[in-house]
C-alpha cells in the first residue's frame, strides 16, 4: 500500500493555487513596491526609470524624519501604555475564578468584534466640547470652561492604546493562564514579599508574553493612520498619514512605495530583533 | 485559587467599562429624538428617527450595504477554498518524494509563509502594494479590485483554523479510507471534508466579519463608484459627527455580535458533538 499517513501520495498539490495566489498577490505585490521605491514619478499614477536612490535621498529631510520620530514615539508610547493597563488586568483575570475568568476574556475581546472605526467615532463624540465627557465634568463643577481633549496628542494615544489593548492583554494572558503557580507559591513560603514573588517570578514566567504584546502593538502602531486623522486633526502627520497623502494627494506613487518601504523595513527589524531575543513565531500571528 | 480581592475587581470593571463607553455613546446616541443641530451629541428623548432614513435611496446605506456584502461574501467563498485546499496540502508526509515533488513542496511551503504575511505585516502596506500591482496589472478599480484584495487578507485566517483542526485528526482515519479502496480525491471528500467543516464553517465566519470590517486595505484598492460600508462611514465620520451614522454603527455593531455569536454557536455544538461521539466510542 502506498499511503502515507495522508489522504494520498500527492496531496500536497492541494496547496499549489493558494501558493500561486500568495506569489503573486503578496510576493510580487511587495517585490513591486520595493523595485517602484527606487524609480521616479512618472504621469498620473506612473513611475518610470532610470533606477535611481532619489526617493530615498528625500527620507534625510527634516519633515520626514520628524514624521518618523514622532511615528516611533507613538507606537512605543502605545505599547508600554498598554503594558500599564493591560498587565495588571491581565493578571486579575487570571487570579479569578476559573468561571468569571470565561466570562471576562468574552467581555474584553467583545468590542473589538465590532469595527474599529465605529469605536474610534465614539471617543470622538465623547472627546467634542459639549460632548459627554465635558458635560460630565462640568455638571460635576470640575471644571468652568469646557476641556480641549479632541484633536490633541492626548486623544490620539487614548484611540491608540484603545485599539491595540487586546493585542497585549491576549498574549499576557495565555501565558499567566499557562504559568506554574506553584513557584509563585514557593517563593512566598521561603519568605519573598508578594510584591519581590511578582518581580522575581512572575514577570520573568511571563516574559514571553509581554514581548509578543509589545510587538503586537507596537508593528500595526507605526502604520496606523486613520486614528490620527480622525482623533488627531490636521497638525498630527504620522507615518501612515504622509503614505497616504503622498498616494491620494501628491499622487507620488514611487515616493509613496518608498515610505511603505521604511515601513517594512521598522517590521521586518522589530521581528528579527523579537526572534533574536527568543520570541517565537507563532505567538505573534493575530 | 485565591479570590480576587475589592481592588483588583473594581480595576477589571473600570477597564472593562472603559472599552464599552465608547460603543454604549454611539448607540444610545443612535436613538436620539433630538433632531436639531446637537443631535449627534446632547440626548433628549428617545426616537427611531435616525433610522428611517438609512435606507432612504439618496442620503441612505442601501448600495453601500449590498457592496460590502458582495466583496465579503465572494472574498470568503474563494478564500475558504484556498484556505482549506492549503491545509490539507501542508499536512506533513511521510513517503519519500522525488526531487521535482520535493521542489514543489518546497514552493508551496514559501507559498504558504507568502500567504500568512497579510495578517503579520501592517495593513498599510498591503493596502498599498496590492493598489500598485492593481495599476501595474491594469486592472479596473472596483468590485472586483477589492474582492481580490479581500481574498488575499481572508486567506490566512481559513488557513489558520483549519490547518490546526486538521492537526488534531488521527491520520489513520484517511489510511482506513484509503486502504477500504477509496481513491484520495474519495477520501478527502467522504472522511477529511465533513472532519474539517465546523472549521471551515468558523474560519469562514471570522474572515467574513474581517472582510465586512475592513478599512485601511479597502481605503486603497476600491474605484470611485464602488463603497464598502467602513470607507462610507469613515468619509462621513471625517468631516464631523453625523447623527445617521450612529445609527448604522448601532445596525453594524449588532450585525457583527450576530455573526460572532452564529460562529460561537457552531463551535460549541461541534464541540459536544465531538464530546458525545468520543464517548460512544469509548463505550
Amino acid at each position: 500500500m502506498k499511503t502515507d499517513g495522508s489522504a494520498g501520495g500527492r496531496t500536497y498539490l492541494a496547496a499549489l493555487p493558494m501558493s500561486l495566489w500568495a506569489f503573486l498577490f503578496v510576493g510580487i505585490s511587495l517585490l513591486y513596491v520595493i523595485g517602484l521605491s527606487l524609480l521616479s514619478r512618472g504621469e498620473g499614477f506612473g513611475a518610470q526609470l532610470p533606477v535611481t536612490l532619489d526617493n530615498y535621498m528625500r527620507l534625510g529631510d527634516r519633515l520626514y524624519l520628524r514624521s518618523l520620530w514622532l511615528s516611533l514615539r507613538l507606537a512605543a508610547t502605545t505599547a508600554l501604555m498598554s503594558l500599564l493597563f493591560g498587565y495588571p488586568l491581565a493578571y486579575f483575570i487570571s487570579r479569578a475564578r476559573p468561571r468569571a475568568r470565561t466570562w471576562l476574556m468574552i467581555l474584553l475581546i467583545a468590542p473589538f468584534w465590532t469595527n474599529a472605526l465605529i469605536r474610534i467615532y465614539g471617543w470622538k463624540i465623547l472627546f467634542y466640547a459639549n460632548g459627554p465627557i465635558n458635560s460630565v465634568l462640568r455638571s460635576l463643577g470640575l471644571i468652568e470652561k469646557p476641556l480641549k481633549l479632541l484633536y490633541t496628542d492626548f486623544s490620539v494615544l487614548v484611540g491608540m492604546v484603545y485599539a491595540m489593548f487586546p493585542f497585549f492583554v491576549l498574549p499576557v494572558y495565555s501565558s499567566l493562564e499557562r504559568m506554574d503557580w506553584t513557584m509563585a507559591e514557593a517563593s512566598r513560603d521561603l519568605g519573598a514579599t508578594p510584591l519581590k514573588t511578582f518581580f522575581t517570578i512572575t514577570v520573568p514566567m511571563t516574559l514571553p508574553g509581554i514581548m509578543a504584546g509589545l510587538v503586537l502593538t507596537f508593528i500595526p502602531s507605526i502604520g496606523l493612520f486613520f486614528i490620527s486623522d480622525l482623533l488627531g486633526g490636521a497638525n498630527t502627520m504620522l507615518w501612515g498619514n504622509l503614505v497616504q497623502n503622498e498616494l491620494l494627494k501628491s499622487h507620488d506613487m514611487p515616493f509613496a512605495a518608498t515610505l511603505s518601504v521604511v515601513l517594512l523595513a521598522l517590521t521586518g527589524v522589530i521581528i528579527l530583533l523579537y526572534k533574536r531575543v527568543g520570541g517565537k513565531a507563532d505567538d505573534i500571528v493575530f | 485559587m485565591k479570590k480576587n480581592s475589592f481592588w483588583s475587581s473594581l480595576y477589571i470593571a473600570v477597564i472593562i467599562l472603559a472599552l464599552y463607553l465608547p460603543i454604549m455613546v454611539v448607540v444610545v446616541l443612535s436613538f436620539n429624538g433630538n433632531t436639531g443641530r446637537t443631535a449627534a451629541m446632547n440626548f433628549t428623548g428617545f426616537s427611531f428617527y435616525w433610522y428611517k432614513g438609512l435606507f432612504d435611496p439618496i442620503s441612505g446605506f442601501g448600495t453601500q450595504m449590498l457592496t460590502s456584502l458582495e466583496v465579503a461574501f465572494w472574498s470568503v467563498m474563494i478564500s475558504a477554498c484556498l484556505g482549506t485546499l492549503g491545509a490539507v496540502g501542508m499536512l506533513r508526509q511521510k513517503m519519500r518524494k522525488a526531487a521535482s515533488e520535493r521542489a514543489v513542496m518546497k514552493m508551496t511551503g514559501i507559498g504558504e509563509q507568502l500567504a500568512m504575511l497579510p495578517i503579520m505585516i501592517p495593513e498599510l502596506i498591503l493596502g498599498i502594494a496590492l493598489m500598485a500591482l492593481f495599476s501595474l496589472l491594469k486592472l479596473p478599480f472596483g468590485k472586483m479590485t477589492l474582492i481580490f484584495a479581500h481574498i488575499t487578507f481572508c486567506t490566512p485566517y481559513i488557513l489558520i483554523t483549519v490547518k490546526s483542526r486538521l492537526s488534531t485528526l488521527e491520520p489513520t482515519l484517511q489510511e482506513a479510507a484509503r486502504d477500504l479502496g477509496a481513491s484520495p480525491a474519495k477520501a478527502f471528500a467522504t472522511v477529511t471534508l465533513p472532519l474539517a467543516a465546523p472549521a471551515i464553517l468558523s474560519g469562514s465566519l471570522l474572515a467574513f466579519a474581517m472582510s465586512m470590517d475592513d478599512f485601511v486595505i479597502s481605503f486603497f484598492v476600491n474605484g470611485a463608484q464602488t463603497t464598502t460600508l467602513p470607507l462610507k462611514v469613515y468619509s462621513s465620520v471625517k468631516v464631523g459627527v453625523t447623527p445617521q451614522v450612529n445609527a448604522l454603527c448601532t445596525v453594524m455593531l449588532g450585525a457583527a455580535f450576530l455573526v460572532v455569536a452564529v460562529g460561537q454557536l457552531i463551535s460549541a455544538l461541534a464541540e459536544k458533538r465531538r464530546a458525545d461521539t468520543t464517548k460512544k466510542v469509548q463505550a
